[in-house]
């Protein structure tokens, strides 16, 4: 089990929060300009990564924010966390 | 009579302290510090149990937790019954009563037994290939197989023990206490590390605590008594915590670690009660040292499972530290020194030794020639090739082995013996530290899989380092602390060390014999009856994975998990299919180590604590009133309130009747209620919901219906605007939680630019929902202040209002149809406003109602409920509901799923109103919709989701969602049941007053 360091709470244990999936998948501005294809594709596609991946958190069970997280899914190593709408600090 | 077994005391046991204990309806004697295979064996006896699939006669075959014979159940037929359980690590207490599992009707008679002979009809995946079979074929065998297989029995009553949970932090945890474990203890707390130190036996050393010869010395002083003084030290330290009796279950990433501390298993059970049974303990260490020691390994020979046969680690143990001789005419079996280490333990102790069998054909080390100036006779590169006995060993056949090892020669010599001690070499205990993600490498000299890349601050020391020698442990534990610790030095740097042990092994996976192979019974898996042929005929039949082979032949999957024979399972794989062993890798061991029970698993989070459950103010007063309730989510509700000998029909009949007729009273207050406030709330209602919010009035209410991004309907409610920038918006029950955490979502990360605040207030308002023709006369007497005229309070409209001191909001809004308020005031107030609308209501025949008459009345409308109608795959125009969708806004979740290519086809399934033929006829609740019943196989259109006898209506009435249903209007439909199909008729959903005049009446 993960210990998460909140940005907003400090380091606590990942029972208290929730994963949200892929990061950095903005919703489309202009829906109804976009083709089928174009929609499924920010609608369903996910990448599974064995490596590197960009993950959204949000700390579910104590302040409620959400974040993002670097981890390695290969050995759950955190690489980082940061605030939503901030850079990775990683590529 | 039984022999007593019992030779010079023994390290662990008090000979001042006889127990009486009961195995299988026979009274025995051990003593304090017994366990309950040491005091069988001091009892001569080596029958316990019978094998899984064959039913073989099977014995003790271990001194420790990897015992995969020995299975034992405790206190059959008692609230305390255990099954399961490893006799090798049962301490004994007076009135202990333990019997074997596994045969039926007796372990000495035993119908399975049969089996045994049926063996050519039961190779591997031979329980897949059953399943296999028509399933006919199958019903037959499963009442012979599950009652000749049972696993033992659970237990019937309620479990009278506690159980608690417990968090632990601590900068070293340190799991074992063998001589690795303890050296790393004492060196983490002198170093100021706040330590902790477990094990999973009830005493401390592993055992070295036992290893008494001259052969193996620290300082000059016996391995034991040099280890001994180092215990009496560690006891004063301050800085470290001792647990024994805890083992550790799993060893999760991130140092988190859960263990299992048992307390009162090794007490009389009068002895238990007001006492915690079992913790789990969960444990984040900064730092783990994992000193699990190694688990000697047996040998893969034909028949090598018989009672009598132990590992010679085993022999060794039960001789000195339980004083225990295994056996009155021993032979030992081994490929490597350890089996000269027990033979020197067992001349000490006078127990005979009438031979050691030992597969290499030089042998040069110290032990070796001790035990050889015993006049033991020593058969050097021979084999064993057969063993006889059925109950327990009596007989071995050797032959010398090929220079190759492949192959026997030479002339057969039968030996007779009562006790056969095997020693295949050591395998590292890694398990925990695989557990935990780590990697292993495989040791080629020496045929072992140890510990590689640490995937958290973590060590391994000892033999589950792949140390062996007294020497290596010693010294590498010594080395390793002070860089994983990060000190200058030990303690244990310049110790003298004597160590006897020569590390020379001629390891062969699968012994030859002179048999034809396909007649052979040698065993890799004992629990699960896997043998050396099963893995080989895995390979035959194409499975080349190690993990498959495990799952086909079940090697490893017993609840040992194969601690003993997966690595000859691996080194055959690796030999017969020609892969290296390094390459081929091993199977994943999973948590727990050792099995839980499910009492420690839960803790206190049983009965009345398994799940939170709430209440809404008003409970009490359904309570009284006599309500059965219902779980919706974690609420109760009140369901229906049966007058005398009525039943739940009968009831909801008469609440129905009186709803629609005078007036209807339900508690509201478990709906979800999220206030929104902020100068952008209505341009965020207009994103959420499919319906336009800008131009709500203030003062009004408007139901809306909310999406997720792929179009399908995510719950529903009403929301009311209290003020420009405030208001407050209600979801259904069970979606409140989500329904808050989906909002935030998107206002956290897509919408950051609106100011918008949410705040649940679900618990923070009690609403009482009062309907029927005389529903404002009840409220105007309730709130004589404010004006119900329809003029002033029309439907789907709001007022803030004052009954005597207490602030209320007023809603004039319906979900069964009818002219209808509901009252929200502060939680604490609710069951007062609540009693009072009962008083008022008297004179109109006000009749509370529960959650299904709610559901009848609203079914009578066609009112969707989110979650019974629907089911994540139904759109809104899929529900007929397309007048709730905007056409002229822009964007909202989920809109643009709604004209994807799948959503806008014609033949989804859509919700329709079901009228069965015969009026009195009510449908099943999730009964199946088809149009042909001829046709095979028959095509299902869809099913039914809510159906209930409507006494407004005087007929059946029911939603279905059926394929392309909206152009149905009016088609014959059948609903096939069990016994007789019936015909409905699709209809509008909206059953009662279409118009709507209901509203206003
Ligand atoms: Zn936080």
């Amino acid at each position: 089990m993960f210990i998460i360091h909140c940005p907003f709470c400090g380091e606590r244990e990942q029972s208290e929060f929730k994963s949200g999936g892929e990061a950095h998948i903005v919703r489309p501005r202009q829906p109804t300009e976009l083709s089928d294809d174009e929609w499924a594709e920010y609608l369903f596609m996910r990448k599974n990564i064995k490596g590197i991946q960009f993950e959204r958190w949000n700390h579910a069970h104590g302040c409620r924010k959400w974040f993002n997280m670097v981890r390695d899914t290969s050995n759950d190593e955190i690489k980082a966390v940061y605030k939503m709408g901030e850079k990775p600090p990683i590529k | 009579m039984t022999k007593n077994l019992r030779v010079k005391t023994g390290k662990a046991i008090d000979e001042t302290y006889r127990i009486s204990f009961k195995f299988n309806g026979t009274t025995y004697y051990g003593f304090k510090g017994d366990t309950l295979s040491s005091a069988l064996l001091a009892n001569d006896v080596h029958l316990v149990g019978r094998s899984f699939k064959y039913h073989r006669p099977r014995g003790i075959m271990t001194a420790g937790s990897e015992e995969p014979n020995a299975i034992v159940q405790l206190h059959d037929n008692s609230s305390r019954t255990e099954p399961n359980v490893r006799a090798t690590e049962v301490e004994i207490y007076e009135g202990l009563e333990a019997s074997s599992q596994n045969c039926w009707p007796s372990v000495k008679f035993d119908i399975g037994g049969i089996n045994n002979f049926l063996s050519p009809l039961l190779p591997a995946g031979f329980y897949y290939k059953t399943f296999m079979w028509p399933a006919s074929f199958w019903e037959k065998y499963e009442y012979f197989i599950r009652r000749s297989a049972g696993l033992g029995k659970s237990p019937k009553e309620k479990d009278p023990d506690v159980y608690e949970h417990k968090y632990i932090h601590c900068d070293v945890l340190v799991i074992g206490s063998g001589i690795s474990g303890i050296m790393s203890a004492k060196t983490a707390a002198k170093n100021g590390f706040k330590t902790l130190l477990v094990e999973e036996k009830p005493n401390l050393g592993g055992s070295t605590i036992y290893q008494n010869s001259d052969f193996f010395k620290i300082n000059n002083q016996n391995s034991s008594s040099w280890l001994e003084k180092e215990l009496n030290e560690i006891k004063k330290l301050g800085n470290l915590e001792i647990k024994t009796r805890t083992s550790v279950a799993a060893f999760h990433g991130y140092n988190f670690l859960l263990a299992r501390e048992n307390f009162t298993d090794h007490l009389p059970i009068e002895q238990r009660s007001n006492k915690t049974r079992q913790k789990l303990l969960k444990i984040r260490a900064k730092k783990v040292i994992t000193a699990t020691g190694s688990i000697e390994r047996p040998m893969i020979f034909d028949n090598n499972d018989r009672p009598g046969i132990l590992l010679s680690s085993a022999i060794k143990k039960y001789a000195d530290f339980f004083g225990v001789a295994s056996g009155e005419e021993n032979i030992l079996f081994t490929n490597n020194d350890s089996a000269y280490e027990t033979a020197i333990s067992l001349i000490q102790k006078g127990i005979k030794i009438k031979a050691i069998i030992d597969n290499r054909e030089y042998v040069d080390s110290k032990l070796h020639y001790e035990v050889e100036k015993n006049n033991i006779k020593i058969f050097k590169g021979y084999t064993i090739t057969d063993t006889f006995g059925y109950k327990r060993i009596n007989k071995i056949s050797i032959k010398q082995l090929s220079k190759d090892g492949q192959k026997v020669v030479g002339s057969k010599i039968n030996l007779s013996c009562d006790c056969l001690g095997v020693s295949g070499g050591w395998t590292p205990a890694v398990h925990l530290f695989t557990q935990s993600g780590g990697k292993l490498k495989f040791r080629e000299e020496d045929q072992v899989f140890i510990p590689n890349i640490y995937p958290s601050d973590q060590l391994s020391v000892g033999s589950c380092n792949g140390d062996f020698t007294l020497e290596e442990i010693l010294k590498n534990t010594s080395k390793s602390l002070k860089e994983f610790l990060n000190i200058e030095n030990t303690e244990y740097e310049n110790l003298e060390i004597l160590s006897s042990f020569n590390k020379s092994k001629r390891n062969i996976w699968l012994l030859p014999s002179d048999k034809v192979f396909g007649k052979t019974k040698s065993f890799v898996d004992y629990q699960n009856d896997a043998t050396a042929k099963d893995i080989k005929l895995a390979l035959r039949e194409g499975f080349r994975s190690i993990e498959h082979v495990k799952r086909y032949t079940t090697t490893g999957m017993g609840t040992d998990q194969g601690k003993l024979g997966n690595m000859h399972a691996l080194g055959i794989i690796s030999e017969t299919a020609g892969a290296k062993m390094g390459e081929l890798g091993t199977t994943t061991f999973r948590p727990p180590y050792t099995p839980l029970t499910f009492g420690t698993i839960v803790g206190r989070n049983v009965g009345e604590f398994f799940d939170i459950f709430r209440k809404t103010p008003i409970h009490n007063w359904h309570v009284k009133n006599k309500a059965e309730f219902e779980n919706v989510g974690q609420w109760k509700r009140a369901w229906y309130y049966p007058k005398k000998n009525e039943n739940m029909h009968q009831a909801v009949q008469r609440e129905s009747k009186a709803a629609r007729e005078s007036a209807g009273i339900l508690d509201a207050s478990t709906l979800g209620k999220i206030d929104i406030q902020g100068t952008d709330a209505s341009e965020f209602l207009n994103r959420v919901y499919t319906n336009a919010w800008s131009k709500l009035a203030i003062g009004k209410c408007r139901y809306g219906l909310m999406l997720n991004e792929d179009g399908m309907v995510y719950d529903d409610g009403v929301t009311t605007r209290l003020d420009e920038n405030h208001y407050i918006m209600t979801t259904t029950t069970g979606g409140a939680a989500n329904v808050m955490a989906k909002l935030e979502d998107y206002l956290q990360t897509e919408w950051p630019e609106l100011d918008v605040y949410l705040t649940s207030v679900t618990d923070h308002f009690a609403t009482v929902s009062i309907c029927g023709p005389s529903s404002k006369k009840i409220v105007s007497e309730v709130i004589p202040d404010l004006n119900f005229s329809d003029e002033s309070f029309p439907h789907m409209s709001f007022k803030n209002a004052k009954i005597g001191k207490i602030n209320c909001r007023v809603m004039r809004i319906s979900f069964t149809g009818e002219h209808s308020y509901e009252i929200n005031v502060q939680a604490n107030y609710g069951k007062s406003v609540w009693e009072k609308c009962m008083e008022v209501g008297k004179d109109y025949n006000i009749t509370p109602y529960g959650t299904e008459t709610m559901h009848l009345l609203r079914a009578e409308k066609g009112f969707i409920i989110v979650g019974q109608d629907t089911d994540a795959t139904m759109t809104p125009i899929d529900l007929q509901m397309d007048w709730i969708v905007s056409k002229k806004k822009y964007d909202f979740i989920g809109k643009r799923s709604l004209y994807r290519s799948d959503t806008i086809k014609e033949d989804r399934k859509q919700l329709v109103g079901l009228i069965t033929d015969n009026p009195n006829e009510i449908l099943e609740e999730g009964a199946q919709i088809v149009a042909d019943i001829n046709k095979s196989p028959i095509e299902m259109l869809g099913h039914v989701t809510s159906s209930y006898y409507s006494p407004n209506l005087k007929k059946s009435i029911a939603l279905g969602v059926v394929r392309g249903g909206k152009n149905m209007m009016g088609q014959k439909l059948i609903v096939p049941m069990e016994k007789k199909n019936i015909n409905v008729t699709v209809a509008d959903p909206v059953f009662l007053d279409k118009e709507n005049k209901r509203l206003n009446a």
